[in-house]
């Protein structure tokens, strides 16, 4: 592939817990109108746009209708995913492949806090015959993924733990993040324990906020940028949706999605050659099961490299520096966006106070959450 | 640029399919797709879904819950959703797919499951309306396309008579669709005399909420010629949204499905295309949108679509077949995957292959387009052998 394409504006309305003050319609708004700006664009310039939307989240039927208006996309080519940002970053990488346009932008948006009954939506996302019968919360699948992950690869509890405390800790120095606390390995332990052996902890709070970002072709992201941030690879994977027929112990839509990332990147070693990664962590454990599946540690390694401090800001390899959805909050859709969004402000080093060091290529990856075994896996460079 | 091809395609039956489960549905098309050109899972890269409100089918992110039906086991899966346009955009997404040069071979797979919706799946339409402004009036989606009938029928001095005549038409040409759920013989009194929904429509004049799926196989140029000589290539797509605040918009005219026909003809290097198209799939939900979206496609002037129904500009043999398949009206409309027949169906036309509903004069040009959402989105696609 000739065509690079590369991200030249972001915008956001940071994650807060909580937004009465403004509708989900606002807060799309905020963050279009930011990142157009950063990339100097005017919305009649865009060649089309891709919303991110889930009808239940949203509580429309058919959400698509309400993405045009507040991304000035009226009477333009746009459409929506029903999936996670980075498969409409992807999609909007396409695109520009495929000769559609040179400027695309892409929206992601959650307002989870006016979720009334979400553990009912989850299981609404269960196969009808076979699963929602069994009336099993979504904490109850995590809880029994989580003990299956802790088998087959050694991981503690406490390593668990360990990464709550790091994460939360790294979000209260994001101005982004909603989440953040000063904890210790103690105080997540001993939470209330929600589907053994997940703690209340161990779970991620939601919050609302939107990203909506600009996309270019290699053209138009030199003149539109000075810090165009390249998508050098990206990859999705969907596993299967029946909880009788997956793995419970590796997340095997990761590794497929990564490595599909890896050779469109040209990485071998990601490891050693990325510096540094965002990854979903709804779930304190699915954080040291996607690292393993993406092959940045090796089975059982994720744990002990966490207990060490490898993977905090200063460690050899850091691992959700904005604190990710344990620290900024379960975004749903949008979680893809906000680790592209931290991704992006790592590289162009305007990370604030959770600024890394010397890092060129960074990876995003998400995960569509319970009860689903969809992941997407973004890499990005400067 | 990439061309891509059709290759192949499947479609299981339109009606209530009681006994499968919408996986099943979307197994059964996909599996047709493939066994028409005779490829196996493994020869395909990624997959994609099309599929309108979850609601219908009655799960939350239901893209994930088709998936593994779909064919998208372990494999790159992603689902697209512009309402009921969402059928038409399906092989657009997957255009991109094969055209930006990441994959080879794409499996479109689209589906809707409308029955297991109680008591009608009407109601998956009641939260489709603005929360402050449009839901405390109950509206529902005939009364909004009831008020669009009017605007149509009056701008133009459009008689309802007249419109009946594509509902008439449609259901005729269904005949010989061996998908097809309401196909028959009426008259426009037939029309006329059904029981009125909300004026001006008719229940004739609604296509029937139905079960179904539809599959197609994409593929870059060397795996196609592999397949099939002269294949059918995607030549054009084009989709466009306008606002979601109707009430401020004119009715009388789709200014979103011209500006997403623009483009597709734009890219298919169309300029006239009321001459260069040969057979066209307009949308036709309801009676007087096929004639709304005649116009829109440019395929007849502003207000001279009805004189050309009458005129039998628009039947099978005449000067611009459109609907040939029974159209959405005689075929059934399970959402997304009636969008995906009409394309398979322009495909199966320029294939010469259309059987009894074989359109003359060998076409090697066509058009489909869909619309959904609130009366807002326009999808097009245009084919060429």
């Amino acid at each position: 592939m000739s065509k690079r394409v590369a991200i030249v504006g972001i915008g956001t309305t940071g994650f807060r817990a909580t937004t009465p003050d403004v509708s989900y319609r606002e807060l799309t708004y905020e963050a279009a109108t930011k990142a157009y700006l950063e990339a100097g664009i005017e919305p009649k310039d865009v060649d089309a746009f891709v919303a991110t939307s889930e009808d239940f989240l949203e509580g429309y039927s058919i959400a698509d209708e309400y993405c045009p208006d507040q991304l000035g996309a009226v009477l333009r080519p746009i459409y929506s995913i029903t999936g996670d940002v980075i498969h409409s970053l992807a999609s909007a990488y396409m695109m520009i492949l495929s000769g559609v346009g040179k400027i695309m932008v892409v929206q992601g948006m959650s307002k989870a806090s006016n979720m009334l009954t979400l553990s009912d939506m989850v299981t609404f996302a269960m196969d009808p015959i076979y699963n929602r019968p069994l009336k099993e919360s979504p904490h109850a699948v995590a809880g029994m993924e989580m003990a299956r992950f802790m088998y087959e690869t050694g991981t503690t509890r406490e390593q668990c733990a360990k990464v709550v405390v790091k994460n939360k800790r790294n979000a209260l120095a994001n101005d982004l993040a909603a989440h953040g606390a000063p904890i210790n390995l103690d105080y997540v332990l001993n939470s209330e324990v929600v589907a053994y052996p997940l703690t209340q902890m161990d779970i991620a709070p939601h919050s609302d906020g939107a990203v909506v970002m600009v996309l270019a072709d290699e053209e138009t992201a030199k003149t539109l940028s000075d810090k165009p941030i390249w998508v050098r690879g990206i990859g999705w994977c969907s596993d299967t949706p029946g909880l009788e027929t997956r793995n419970w112990g590796e997340a095997i839509y990761a590794k497929i999605a990564a490595e599909m990332a890896y050779k469109m990147a040209g990485i071998r070693y990601p490891r050693k050659e990325i510096h540094f990664a965002e990854i979903n962590d709804e779930f304190s454990y699915k954080e040291l099961q996607h690292l393993e599946a993406m092959r940045i540690c090796k089975k059982g390694e994720a744990g002990p490299l966490t207990e060490i401090g490898g993977t905090e800001i200063s460690g050899e390899f850091p691992v959700n520096p904005s604190g990710g959805c344990l620290g900024v909050g379960n975004l749903f859709e949008l979680n893809g966006g906000h680790t592209v969004l931290e991704v992006v402000r790592q590289l162009r080093g305007e990370a604030g106070k959770n600024q890394l060091k010397n890092v060129t290529t960074g990876l995003a990856q998400s995960w569509r959450g319970v009860p689903t075994t969809t992941g997407t896996v973004a890499i990005l460079s400067n | 640029m990439r061309k891509v091809a059709i290759i192949g395609a499947g479609i299981t039956k339109f009606y209530r399919n009681a006994q499968e489960t919408p996986k099943e549905l979307a197994y059964e098309a996909a599996k047709m797709a493939l066994d028409s050109c005779g490829m196996k899972l493994s020869d395909i890269d990624c997959v994609v879904m099309g599929s309108a409100p979850d609601a219908f089918d009655g799960v939350h992110m239901k893209g994930e819950y088709l998936s593994d039906g779909a064919g998208a086991f372990r494999k790159p899966y992603m689902r697209h959703f512009v309402g009921g346009g969402t059928g038409v955009l399906s092989p657009a997404h997957g255009w991109f797919h094969v055209a930006s040069g990441m994959f080879d071979t794409c499996l479109v797979v689209t589906e809707e499951k409308m029955s297991c919706a109680y008591p009608h799946p009407a109601g998956a339409f009641l939260t489709i309306f603005d929360h402050t402004t449009e839901q405390p009036l109950y509206p529902t989606l005939i009364y909004i396309f009831a008020i669009e009938m009017m605007r149509f029928m009056t701008t133009w001095g459009y008689r309802k008579e007249d419109i009946a005549l594509v509902a008439v038409k449609n259901k005729k040409n269904a005949m010989d669709h061996p998908s097809a759920q309401l196909p028959g013989e009426i008259t426009v009194q037939d029309v006329l005399n059904s029981e009125i929904i909300a004026y001006p429509v008719n229940r004739l004049d609604i296509s029937p909420t139905s079960d179904g799926a539809c599959a197609m196989v994409l593929a870059a140029e060397h795996v196609a010629r592999r397949v099939d000589e002269k294949p059918v290539w995607i030549d054009g797509v084009g989709w466009c949204l306008d606002t979601a605040y109707w009430c401020t918009r004119d009715l009388y005219y789709p200014d979103y499905l011209e500006v997403a026909a623009r483009q597709a003809y734009k890219m298919a290097g169309i300029k006239e295309p009321h001459k260069e198209i040969h057979v066209a799939e307009p949308y036709d939900p309801f009676t007087y949108k096929e004639l709304h979206h005649i116009e829109g496609l440019l395929l007849a002037p502003r207000g001279k679509s009805v004189e050309m129904l009458v005129n039998g500009h628009f039947n099978r043999d005449g000067n611009l077949p459109c609907s040939p398949s029974g159209g959405l009206l005689g075929v059934g409309n399970p959402i997304a995957a009636a969008g995906l027949m009409k394309i398979m169906e322009v495909y199966l036309q320029l294939k010469g292959a259309a059987g009894k509903r074989q359109v003359p004069g060998n076409p090697t040009c066509g058009v489909a387009n869909a619309w959904g959402d609130l009366m807002q989105v326009g999808t097009v696609v245009v084919l060429r052998k």
